[in-house]
């Protein structure tokens, strides 16, 4: 296994070795590459920021006023690409518009902020997590300052300042500044800076300190540390003082110069920002508010770091298990739709089947009435059948009855009549009854009931005559 | 105009100035170009001072490897470069040593200053590589180690609350020392370099360059280098990362000229000319190692130090470490967190 032997030894060289020119390499491709600096203003609408920026850099970013109307706060990230010498800078300016007009100055007016601030965090952790990621040429919308607009009320700071600003000092370097600082005289400004800075401190606010590590510009740095918060006045009209042309406010009453350092701090703002710190705002931005902003969401979604003597490595191992935990639950998704899937196909498969087959039982069940009607209107022809042919026979009986009674009245007495009719009667008769007993064979025969209700009736209805009518004696 | 593409949308939306009130921020839109210089000076050049401060009070590290049989002059060329002893044989070790049985990797680390600079190298040497019998798989070590300095990396930058300064013991080049055969490369010089060249930066070196004459060194130099193009070998610096044509031009020079460079080191130095320059002194002359007419250390020297120095660690960090990251990454199942697109294919395949 490979020994690793590590002595640091404080070498002296024996001549120039020339890694002197290392600094120059590093900024050389820092400058090939191009800087970002991102800059969030954050204070009232018509307060000054838009001519702020444009007095910093020398320019016109701004051409049109925004309104006082906005229904909710939102940022307005604008970017620009400034040049100077060979320094090539991505500036990007974010506006809080809309800031300090609602009504109601909830918590909707910083949460869109900060919600910003984040959001950008994020997209670089994002890339910075990527398996292909490419950080070395990925532009940086982190905002890197924030400078905070104080309203001139010579008094103190007011509660949306506190809060505001409470809310964004550990996400981002405060750099609070008076605006409009020609409204306060010189002696109202020093007491209202003392009270600005002493709430600050009483309510925890961290503001950004320039930084006094570096001897370079430690003396500068604590210098300006006192005279915060910048008390500032902006301004891209040029007026004439002298035989000059500076840039400056016109008033009735005298002429505010924006670069004169009795008249207000702009010239300190500029230094301090772009001149002397912007680097070390962008390195604490790195190091310090991302780096925190990192730790607190990895620690949310469940990471940690190990303990010294657990495995190396565990934010691997924990990637590792959600996946396969994320998986593991995709998973069973998937085979919960597919049974369900399949459970569905089943029934109504099911269903169907059984419709099928109740129509196939209702059709057998039609046929087999079908059937049976049938059947029964076959017998029912069949007894009308065997009824009409006994109707026929009996007509036919009848008939010739009536046609032998005919001859025998039309003849003789009725006697002879009987007889014959008797013996047609007889004929007609096959029960075999003797001659003697004529009245009763006569009213023993065959015949059709009567039809006739009276006596009367039955004569003179000849076909009743024969008909089985009570016969008494003596009736002849 | 919302029917054409996403991404045109969004570079139409992006070009405006004036944007239309939107609910959500957004991604800061492509840039508007200025010529600060017009009303006067801003400062912002400053940023260079500014970085070139900070960059000297945090310091520099540097590791530098060296590879290639014993009694090249690995040790003696490493000294003269930095111009003081920082070698392992300087540190201690015996020069009757004997040789290792398997490869070992000694690595030595040094603070130096220059210029009010300082910066940490470190020396890694290989003894024993090359020197058995049987030299199958003696690049395995040494790439062991560079992907070890990989992972350590790696470990510190996936870490919660990590450090601000992550250390980097990282190789940032390595020098190959071919042996000065006159011939061509040897089967084992190819088979390193194959291997290595495409997980660290491999500069080779033609050592012990005064035993051959101009024209010798100069075939020579060609027949290596027809042969490491023939094998596919890309050593640093590489073409593909060439950045712009300034790059290219500049860098195709080195490469198709220069390279590699024929260097003879030595930590003595003589009097020649009423001059103090180190050297070798032989019976039939001093050779100067500065001299650019004697051999081609003064090349080496600027152009690892001087001029390369920065882009070597840069080279190493976003490319061979990138890479290593991303294998790494891949085979361990990935980050799906972050990765939006599996879930997203999961979803539509449901």
């Amino acid at each position: 296994s490979p020994c690793q032997n590590e002595e640091k030894r404080n070498l002296s060289l024996g001549g120039h070795v020339g890694f002197d020119s290392l600094p120059d390499q590093l900024v050389s491709k820092s400058v090939t590459q191009g800087f970002s600096f991102n800059i969030l203003c954050v204070g009232e609408t018509g307060i000054g920021k838009s001519t702020l920026m444009n007095t910093l850099f020398n320019t016109t970013f701004e051409t049109e006023e925004a309104s006082h109307y906005e229904s909710a706060v939102r940022l307005r990230p604008r970017t620009y690409d400034l040049q100077e010498s060979n320094v090539h800078l991505k500036l990007t300016i974010v506006d809080a518009v809309g800031f300090g007009d609602q009504i109601n100055k909830d918590e909707r007016q910083v949460s869109p902020i900060v919600e910003y601030i984040d959001t950008q965090f994020e997209n670089y952790l994002q890339e910075e997590l990527k398996i292909r990621r490419s950080l070395f040429n990925y532009h940086d919308t982190r905002i890197h300052v924030c400078l905070y607009f104080i309203t001139p009320t010579g008094h103190s700071l007011k509660s949306l300042d506190l809060v505001t600003m409470k809310k964004l000092d550990s996400k981002v370097n405060i750099i609070p500044i008076i605006a409009k600082a020609d409204t306060i005289s010189k002696s109202e400004l020093h007491k209202f800076k003392i009270k600005i800075m002493s709430e600050l401190v009483s309510n925890g606010v961290q503001i950004y300190q320039f930084p006094t590590d570096d001897e370079a510009v430690a003396e500068i740095n604590s210098v300006m540390n006192a005279h915060l918060p910048f008390a500032v006045v902006g301004s891209t009209e040029e007026v004439k003082v002298g035989n000059k042309l500076v840039r400056a406010r016109q008033y009735p009453w005298g002429v505010v110069q924006v670069e004169n350092e009795s008249h207000c701090d702009f010239v300190k703002l500029r230094e301090m920002l772009i001149r002397v710190n912007m680097e070390d705002l962008r390195e604490q931005t790195h190091t310090r508010h991302y780096e925190l902003y990192r730790r607190c969401k990895l620690e949310e979604m469940g990471f940690k770091d190990t303990d010294p003597d657990s495995q190396p490595f565990s934010l691997q191992e924990t990637y590792e298990t959600k996946r396969k935990e994320f998986l593991g639950e995709l998973q069973k998704k998937e085979e919960e739709m597919r049974q369900m899937f399949v459970n569905k196909v089943k029934e109504t498969e099911a269903e169907l089947k059984e419709k099928e087959r109740e129509l196939h039982e209702k059709f057998e069940h039609l046929k087999r009435i079908h059937q049976e009607e049938k059947r029964k209107v076959e017998e029912k022809r069949r007894e009308l059948e065997e009824e009409m042919n006994a109707f026929n026979r009996r007509k036919v009986a009848v008939e010739t009855l009536q046609s032998q009674s005919l001859q025998a009245t039309s003849q003789q007495p009725l006697k002879k009549d009987k007889d014959k009719k008797n013996r047609s009667v007889i004929t007609g008769n096959q029960s075999g009854v003797s001659l003697s007993s004529s009245k009763v064979m006569i009213t023993k025969a065959n015949v059709e009931p009567l039809n006739c209700n009276s006596w009367w009736h039955a004569i003179q209805c000849c076909s009743c005559l024969v008909k089985n009518a009570t016969w008494r004696e003596g009736f002849v | 105009p919302h029917a054409g593409p996403v991404e045109s949308k969004n570079e139409a939306a992006m070009s405006e100035l004036v944007p239309e009130p939107r609910q959500k921020p957004v991604v800061p839109m492509k840039p508007v170009g200025i010529n600060a210089n017009l009303l006067g000076y801003i400062g912002i050049d400053t940023i260079i001072e500014q970085m070139r401060k900070k960059t000297m009070k945090t310091g520099f590290d540097f590791n530098i490897m060296v590879v290639g049989q014993s009694g090249l002059g690995k040790s003696t060329l490493v000294n003269t470069l930095f111009k003081s002893q920082v070698s392992r044989k300087s540190s201690g070790w015996n020069r009757e040593e004997k040789i290792p049985k398997t490869v070992e990797i000694k690595a030595i680390g040094h603070v130096i200053e220059e210029g009010g600079v300082k910066m940490k190298l470190t020396v890694i040497d290989t003894p024993g590589f090359g020197d058995q019998i049987n030299n199958e798989n003696c690049w395995e070590p040494i790439e062991k180690y560079i992907n070890e300095q990989y992972e350590k990396f790696l470990k510190e930058e996936v870490n919660i609350a990590r450090k601000k300064r992550i250390p980097d013991t990282r190789v940032h080049c390595c020098l190959y020392f071919i042996s000065p055969t006159g011939h061509s490369l040897r089967p084992l010089d190819l088979e390193f370099m194959k291997h290595l060249s495409k997980v660290v930066n491999i500069i080779p070196v033609i050592a012990k360059a005064d035993t051959m004459t101009l024209e010798e060194k100069t075939e020579f130099k060609q027949r290596v280098r027809k042969e490491l193009e023939v094998n596919g070998i890309e050593f640093y610096p590489q073409k593909e990362f060439d950045e712009d044509l300034e790059d290219k031009t500049e860098n195709d020079k080195i490469r198709q000229e220069s390279m590699p460079f024929a260097v003879v080191g030595s930590d003595k130095e003589y009097q020649v000319n009423g001059k103090r320059v180190l050297g070798r002194k032989t019976p039939w002359g001093i050779i100067e190692v500065e001299n650019l007419t004697h051999c081609e250390f003064a090349l080496l020297r600027d152009f690892v130090i001087r001029t390369h120095l920065q882009d070597l660690k840069e080279v190493t960090h976003n490319i061979h470490y990138e890479t290593y990251r991303a294998k790494r990454l891949n085979d361990n199942g990935g980050l799906p967190p972050m990765t939006v697109e599996t879930e997203e294919n999961h979803e539509s395949n449901l």
